[in-house]
């Protein structure tokens, strides 16, 4: 696992062919590492056959209202896997 | 999906007469114990229908398998998360574990928290209210809550949880007080999420099996406020 509890990240802004899970109203936005889950199997390959690994660690990041729009609610908390973050 | 999409699902004539050959067994002639559901059928069940049919027709799933998830799904009722709710209501140690590891606790009141390997609780306080959205499909703790309702699938709720939620409470009648602070849960990945709401006022005397009684399924999505 590269982040911790507290560190501040950005989703990559990257198109991605497929099945993701990374919603694009995120793309590009920063927040705040909140939890760490663990480690699961990848969606991406899971979505095709395969077996999903090996397995990425998942987040849950914690978004600012001022990140978002301006009726978002004061935090908003998604799961996200590693391979969608960078420090930010 | 509605309650009608799958074993019993195609008219008579479904002989499927194609041209092009099949190696595997492609007997079609289902025991159908009733006459065929009539009336309309959504679009959306159409496509499950038809994947449902593809599916089976080339060995990837058996229908007896998608019997069996269907009823285990339709089994499972927002009474169980009412159970979780009202027993940590009553019991703060209680509470302490379902918000710690809610597949554990759920599994001590002998519930099943379904496949999901992890299910996070949340607290509504006076300081702090949650909702829960899967702004990119359906995901929802259905083990504890049951099959998620229409507008929870909805692309409008989907897209306004995240964008106008307090739009969305109003509509469902939930007024947050001044300074409450608004969380947003998007499930987007194995995580499911289960709202434990704020205990009603003036209900010291009512035992659990009474509490649970005020736990509505709305109420543990965060869109609502227990009776």
């Amino acid at each position: 696992m590269t982040f911790r509890v507290g560190d501040r990240v950005r989703v990559s802004d990257r198109a991605h062919e497929g099945h993701h899970r990374t919603p694009g109203y995120l793309k590009g936005r920063s927040g705040r590492v909140e939890l760490v889950h663990g480690e699961f199997t990848n969606p991406e390959t899971r979505a095709y056959g395969g077996d999903g690994l090996p397995e990425e660690a998942l987040y849950q990041v914690v978004f600012a209202r001022d990140e978002l729009w301006p009726g978002a609610a004061d935090r908003t908390y998604v799961d996200l896997f590693e391979h969608w973050l960078e420090a930010a | 999906m509605s309650d009608h999409d799958h074993d019993h699902d195609h008219d008579h004539d479904h002989d499927h007469d194609h041209d092009h050959d099949h190696d595997h067994d492609h007997d079609h002639d289902h025991d159908h114990p009733h006459e065929p559901i009539a009336g309309a059928e959504s679009a959306i069940a159409t496509r499950a229908r038809a994947l449902e049919e593809l599916l089976v027709e080339k060995g990837v799933v058996q229908r007896e398998d998608v019997r069996r998830n269907v009823d285990w799904l339709v089994s499972r009722s927002p009474a169980d998360g009412a159970r979780l709710v009202a027993h940590a209501w009553v019991d703060p140690d209680f509470k302490e574990r379902l918000l710690a590891d809610a597949r554990a606790a759920a599994l001590e009141l002998g519930l099943d928290p379904g496949p999901s390997p992890v299910v996070v609780a949340v607290e509504n306080t006076e300081q702090v209210h949650h909702m829960v959205v899967c702004t990119l499909c359906s995901c929802y703790p259905r083990a504890l809550l049951g099959p998620p309702p229409d507008w929870y699938k909805s692309l409008p709720y989907r897209s306004r949880a995240v964008s106008d939620p307090r739009g969305i409470l109003d509509e469902f009648g939930v007024e947050l007080e001044d300074g409450v602070e608004l969380r947003v849960l998007d499930s987007t990945a194995d995580i499911r999420y289960l709202v434990l709401p704020r205990r009603p006022p003036e209900t010291d005397g009512l035992g659990e099996d009474e509490l649970a009684a005020l736990v509505t399924r709305d109420s543990m999505i965060g869109v609502a406020q227990p009776a």
